[in-house]
């Protein structure tokens, strides 16, 4: 299983990896907002994610690290 | 657990001031991926444009001068020739490169400067809220051509890369996008490339890399990456439109 790590505070919630996943994984935070205001990205299905690193890829903050 | 995506070294551990979903971020970690890769952090120069990406010194863990608007290859070019040992590449917008710089650019390319050059094609001037650019597509509404772009009255967008691939000079020049992971992973290889071509000595290499601006052009970040493939690929197709060294391969 693969673990990634956001650096939340950085997020600024645009949902680029949301959209790359190919298992859908990720979602936009609903109930949470970060230092900068935004609704941060989170996992919410971790059993699901085969660590492709697509989400990251796509990251243009470079907030996730992927490990596997 | 072994990780297999991190943040590169060359990128500073500092928030980026881009917009949400700009894919500037995405073309930074790419540039610093790739002088991460080839091991040069240590001798690479950056020059950075005016535009968005003004403050891209910031954000490399590499030299950095900033250029007058547009000339970047200019600045470069003397970098290059006074410290040729030194890996140089400049960062570009379309407002910067093919607006006012478009004479710097196309000379550069004329004398194949040893420089590596990163074009970002989003257009749209970006940091001035929006206007037009030399290549806004035919059609494109922006803040000066609130009706779309009107080619008989504001001309028709310049293709870059094939322009400078009409000349004889420049060594290589290829054009990318990053709307997608695929695009991305390849738009990747192109900037390695075209850093490699530095470090081997073979002249002028310049990567386009059609992106987006979801601010300006007035959508979300999906929405917009979704335009750059149905309005801008279209229009701006990816490719090599120069390649000397496979090309002389090729013919041997």
């Amino acid at each position: 299983m693969a673990k990634l790590t956001f650096l939340t505070d950085l997020c600024k919630g645009c949902g680029l990896c949301v959209d790359a996943c190919p298992k859908g994984c990720l979602a936009i935070a609903t109930e949470k907002i970060n230092k900068k205001g935004y609704s941060p990205a989170e996992m919410v299905a971790e059993d699901k994610c085969i660590g492709c690193a697509f989400c990251a890829t796509m990251c243009p903050d470079c907030i996730i690290t992927v490990e596997k | 657990m072994a990780v297999v995506f991190q943040k590169p070294k060359s990128l500073a551990d500092v928030p980026l001031h881009y917009c949400p979903g700009c894919p500037h971020g995405i073309i930074h970690r790419l540039v610093a991926e790739a002088i991460d890769e080839l091991g040069i952090e240590g001798k690479t120069i950056g020059v950075a444009p005016v535009g968005c990406a003004v403050m891209a010194y910031d954000y490399f863990t590499v030299d950095m001068i900033e250029a007058a608007h547009g000339r970047a290859p200019a600045t470069a070019t003397g970098i290059k020739r006074s410290r040729p040992e030194n890996i140089v590449f400049t960062y570009q917008g379309d407002g910067d490169l093919a607006s006012i710089g478009m004479a710097e650019t196309v000379h550069a390319a004329a004398r194949n400067e040893n420089i590596t050059i990163i074009f970002v094609n989003n257009a749209i001037y970006g940091m001035t809220g929006g206007q037009m650019a030399p290549t806004s597509l035919p059609g494109q509404v922006t803040q000066t051509s609130p009706y779309g772009r009107d080619v008989n009255h504001c001309g028709w967008p310049i293709k870059v890369s094939e322009m400078l691939a009409t000349l004889e000079g420049p060594e290589y020049i290829t054009r990318v996008a990053v709307n997608n992971v695929k695009n991305v992973l390849a738009a990747k290889k192109a900037i390695k490339k075209a850093f490699q071509n530095q470090i081997e000595g073979k002249g002028f290499s310049l990567v386009e890399v059609v992106s987006a601006c979801p601010t300006n052009w007035g959508m979300t970040p999906q929405q917009a990456l979704k335009w750059v493939e149905t309005d801008m690929l279209p229009y701006y197709p990816t490719g090599v439109y120069k390649d000397r060294t496979a090309a002389k391969e090729a013919q041997e």
